[in-house]
């Protein structure tokens, strides 16, 4: 599995790319491996006020239906639209065209918390 | 969690497994959009070893099963099979499934793995009452056998390297020898392409697999887990017990009154369904199609209409759909909700999605060659 050298992790297979004040999220290669044959993505509201943790986003595989839960707490000011036409952008680029959405970051800190590559490459080969 | 014959094959070919029906059975190979469409255009061959097989056998044997079973028993000859349900007295559906006449006195019925101690214990009981019990044997073959599904347009066309079966027309029966074992071919299948049933002795199934794998990879074949075949039947409207069926819905209900006998003599369940078809069900399942770019609707979410205070139907079965492209499902809804071309909205999520109900099929096949 592909676990980039340069994002963070959350246990629950959702990625982080900081840069400045502002973090891209997407899910992990081995979360849209398990999923497979995502269909739909469901985006949060532009401007929606989240919480570390809180389940802001559905990824819809042809069997079930998947929470996306916010890594860090923010602002929401992008989403992926590419999405809404291809939904497998998820699947074939989870770390580039398949992002999900860009959090302002309200507790930057929080980001120091994530799992760093190693250690999230241990949890999925565990 | 019980394992069929085949749990070493789909180990070797990196299955993902899941529990469904108290067994451990592969949900998919590669992709159930991958799987779904090699079944549709050419093959996909499924591991079914966990349905049940019970062997009703006795010169009674025809007219027990006409007592307990929803369709005509008459209408069947040797070699001869039809869908039919078997209903509480209430009319309340404790299992469907398909009857096979393997001999005058013998009959061959396969059962849903969920159901299967259920529907053996419900026919035991019944068996108990019959008058002419000393007649019947009934027996529970289930842990003998193991049995595969082969689907597909292409199929007919290396079948025959396996098992001698592209003779069988649409629902018919043949015994066949696999490695000096006897088992059963039948050109039937949940999938609504044309196909084949093999049922054989747990010993040699996992042969017949491999066996039929390497005929048909040529053709496309590839092997499909439950995933796809629950999206393949679904796209063609065929239910699924525990979902669209329980013990608290009717065959009526369902839209399966064509393989209910209301003519014929006294059945289980006969005066509880003549009395619901006088009525008319106050509810029928209903097929529907999500209209424009939509989250797929789900087991379990509420349907609704425009003008509706409240839900009038719930969905029992949904998906994307891999051969159209989009949202489908089934739901149970008022009577007057359920004629085609009836628009009505699938709550998702707490936001209602316009869908419109549909004619069943969802999704035509290309016609069977028989």
């Amino acid at each position: 599995m592909n676990v980039p050298a340069d994002l963070k992790y959350a246990k629950s297979h959702e990625w982080l790319r900081v840069k400045g004040d502002t973090a891209t999220v997407g899910i992990t290669d081995h979360a849209q491996h398990e999923l497979t044959d995502v269909v739909f993505v469901e985006t949060p509201a532009l401007g929606r006020k989240i919480k570390a943790g809180e389940a802001c986003a559905v990824v819809e595989s042809v069997k079930t239906a998947s929470d996306i839960y916010a890594p860090a707490s923010g602002e929401i000011t992008a989403i992926n639209t590419k999405l809404a036409e291809k939904p497998e952008l998820v699947n074939t680029d989870p770390y580039g065209e398949g992002w999900i959405f860009e959090i302002k970051l309200s507790q930057p800190a929080e980001a120091a918390q994530l799992l760093a590559p190693d250690a999230y490459t241990r949890q999925i080969s565990g | 969690m019980k394992r069929t014959p085949l749990f070493p094959a789909h180990q070797k070919l990196g299955a993902r497994l899941i529990e469904f029906g108290g067994w451990e059975m592969p949900v998919f190979y590669t992709s159930i959009t991958e799987e779904h469409l090699a079944t549709r255009r050419a093959g996909g061959l499924f591991d079914i070893s966990h349905m049940g097989e019970f062997l009703v056998s006795g010169p009674a044997a025809a007219e027990f099963l006409n007592f307990v079973l929803t369709n005509d028993i008459g209408k069947l000859r040797p070699g001869l099979g039809q869908y039919t349900l078997l209903c509480r007295e209430t009319g309340g559906v404790v299992d469907d499934l398909y009857a096979y006449q393997l001999a005058d006195a013998e009959f061959l019925l396969i059962v849903n793995a969920s159901r299967l101690e259920d529907d053996f214990a419900w026919l035991q009981k019944q068996w108990r009452g019959w008058t002419r019990r000393a007649e019947v044997k009934l027996e529970n073959l289930s842990e003998k056998y193991g049995a595969v599904a082969v689907q597909g347009p292409k199929v007919a066309q290396f079948i025959d390297q396996v098992a001698p079966a592209t003779g069988l027309k649409k629902n018919e029966v043949a015994p066949a020898t696999f490695h000096g074992e006897t088992g059963y071919v039948s050109r039937t299948g949940y999938t609504g392409e044309d196909g084949f049933e093999i049922v054989a002795p747990a010993s040699v199934i996992e042969g017949i697999w491999h066996a039929l794998l390497e005929a048909g990879r040529p053709h496309g074949l590839k092997p499909a887990g439950l995933g796809a075949r629950d999206t393949l039947r679904t796209e063609v409207c065929y239910p699924l017990y525990g979902q669209e069926l329980d013990e608290n819905t009717t065959p009526l209900e369902a839209g399966l009154g064509f393989f209910v006998a209301l003519d014929k003599p006294n059945f289980i369940g006969k005066d509880a369904l003549l009395a619901q078809k006088a009525a008319g069900p106050t509810r029928k399942l209903a097929a529907f199609k999500m209209q424009g770019r939509c989250a797929p609707p789900r087991p379990g979410y509420p349907i609704w209409t425009s003008g509706s205070s409240g839900p009038i139907g719930v969905v029992t079965s949904g998906t994307q759909s891999p051969s159209l492209n989009l949202g489908i499902g089934l739901g149970y809804v008022a009577q007057n909700f359920s004629v085609p071309n009836t628009a009505i909205e699938i709550e998702i999520r707490g936001q209602r999605a316009p869908a419109l109900v549909a004619p069943r099929p969802l999704y035509k096949s290309s016609p069977a060659k028989t």
